[in-house]
């Protein structure tokens, strides 16, 4: 069994409760074992850099020194945690000044940064490390018939990563077949959900969430996935609101990748947080049931 | 005595740890501006920002919402051809604006910034409903009424914190943060 440092994200501790379930569930059905990382401490989302980019880099700098104590690569399942850490860790490997400053306050709880465990997605963890083959094989209930649209979003992608090609990618289409889905071609399926903007801009991040979901829906979409926490509220809760704004009439589902693979492969959808959504899936699950 | 430095010498100061320098590198071709799906609601375009440092126009990029319409996607910093970090720029504009320019009307992402941060130094991690609560009183009544339904919702479904967690070893973590910041004064 592969085992990975886990870190949640304050967004799963709630809000995303039923991204965090069906993470916990459809890694261990896929043998994969997510230990959380213990005393975790928030990110610093995007908001936290607003202020002050050190102060940020510290913030993930305890958490890598936390997973680094339990010798595990650190695995998260928000794209905004994910995008962080890497990054934290890529700034403070490439310059040692900031390292031994960053050490110096981490001393402070008895904590220090070496640089010796990777950041992963867990999107990424089940596509390359469990791989799609595996997947395939455990799949028992194949989502046949599905139209899912692959929200990617921004920061699981961007920015730019050595080796990674963002502008193309196709590893959650990938993933999608793989469990019996039927990926739409989705054109704006790495464009912003608007992110925070939704607290401090709302007219931008509505225009923004729409735009997502009528591209979703005129290629015949039926759920959206989503990898991310803050992409699965601002699509899903504002829906309402963005009917209201542009005398659309959206309710199209949006789930997290982790609940549709455990449904494909065989877990119950309320183990999965299933129904805990404002727009309901069921209607288009049925289709799939049995 | 020291030389004053000029506007768009402090922006490069600001930005020596970039790839590339914003200022230097732009060949304003506006493609960050072409991928950037907030750019409808900025006053001014990323290029446009960086052509305005370039003038010294100072006052005009501390008065402008550009980088708080910014939602640290990517995709400008994805597509610019010199390689430059546009979205990293638009953060170091924030700071530098919260740095020089505290006294003016405060925009809601520069406020809503600092609530985070005082939100995690205090509890080491963030707590939804304390962030979002003081800006859902400076909208309209329908919206008032649509956001208080969505949070029924989402309460009904188990899906909204009624208090902060506090992590355990929130004292250490703040004698963290104080070493990077021993003036202590954050936010």
């Amino acid at each position: 069994m592969r085992a990975y440092s886990y870190y949640p994200g304050c967004s799963l501790e709630r809000m995303a409760a039923s991204y965090h379930r069906s993470a916990m569930e459809t890694a261990r059905a896929l043998g994969v074992e997510l230990r959380e990382l213990e005393d975790w401490n928030c990110c610093g989302a995007t908001a936290y850099f607003h202020i002050d980019e050190l102060l940020a880099t510290t913030l993930s700098a305890r958490n890598l020194a936390l997973a680094e104590q339990q010798g595990l690569d650190v695995v998260t399942p928000c794209s905004g945690c994910y995008k962080n850490m890497y990054f934290a860790r890529e700034h403070l490997r490439q310059d040692p000044d900031l390292a031994e400053h960053v050490n110096t306050a981490l001393a402070e709880d008895g904590l220090q940064f070496r640089g010796t465990v990777h950041v992963r997605h867990l999107l990424e963890v089940l596509v390359q490390e469990v791989g799609l083959t595996e997947i395939r094989r455990r799949v028992t209930r194949p989502l046949a018939g599905l139209r899912v649209a692959p929200y990617y979003g921004c920061q699981i992608l961007r920015p730019h990563k050595p080796g990674a090609r963002e502008e193309a990618p196709r590893f959650f289409e990938d993933l999608l077949t793989a469990i019996g889905a039927t990926p739409v071609e989705f054109p704006l399926r790495d464009r912003c959900c608007g992110g925070s903007l939704i607290v401090t801009h709302r007219p931008a991040a509505l225009s923004m969430v729409y735009a997502l979901l009528q591209d979703a829906a005129d290629h015949d979409a039926e759920v959206v996935a989503t990898a991310c926490p803050l992409c699965q509220v601002n699509l899903e809760c504002y829906q309402r609101q963005v009917n209201r704004t542009f005398g659309t009439g959206f309710r199209l589902p949006v789930l997290y990748f982790t609940q549709l693979v455990g449904l494909a492969l065989g877990i119950p959808p309320q183990r999965l947080g299933v129904g805990t959504e404002l727009v309901s899936p069921a209607p288009v699950l049925a289709k799939v049931a049995g | 005595m020291a030389r004053a430095l000029t506007f768009e010498q402090e922006i490069a100061n600001l930005f020596y740890v970039m790839d590339s320098n914003p200022v230097q590198a732009c060949i304003q071709c506006g493609l960050c501006s072409g991928t950037c799906p907030a750019v409808a609601f900025m006053q001014h375009s990323p290029r446009a920002i960086i052509a305005m440092i370039r003038a010294g126009q100072k006052t005009a990029v501390l008065a402008s919402n550009a980088y708080w319409a910014c939602a640290s996607c990517y995709a400008c910093s994805v597509k610019c051809p010199q390689g430059i970090d546009v979205a990293a720029m638009m953060y170091g504009l924030k700071r530098y604006a919260l740095w020089r320019n505290h006294y003016r009307r405060v925009p809601p992402g520069a406020d809503f910034s600092r609530r985070f941060v005082r939100l995690i130094t205090r509890y080491g991690r963030s707590y939804e409903p304390a962030l979002a609560a003081p800006y859902l009183l400076r909208r309209g009544l329908r919206d008032l009424l649509d956001e208080v339904r969505t949070a029924l919702g989402l309460l009904r479904r188990g899906r909204l914190p009624l208090l902060p967690r506090r992590i355990r070893r929130v004292d250490r973590l703040r004698r963290v943060i104080g070493q990077i910041l021993p003036a202590g004064g954050l936010a």
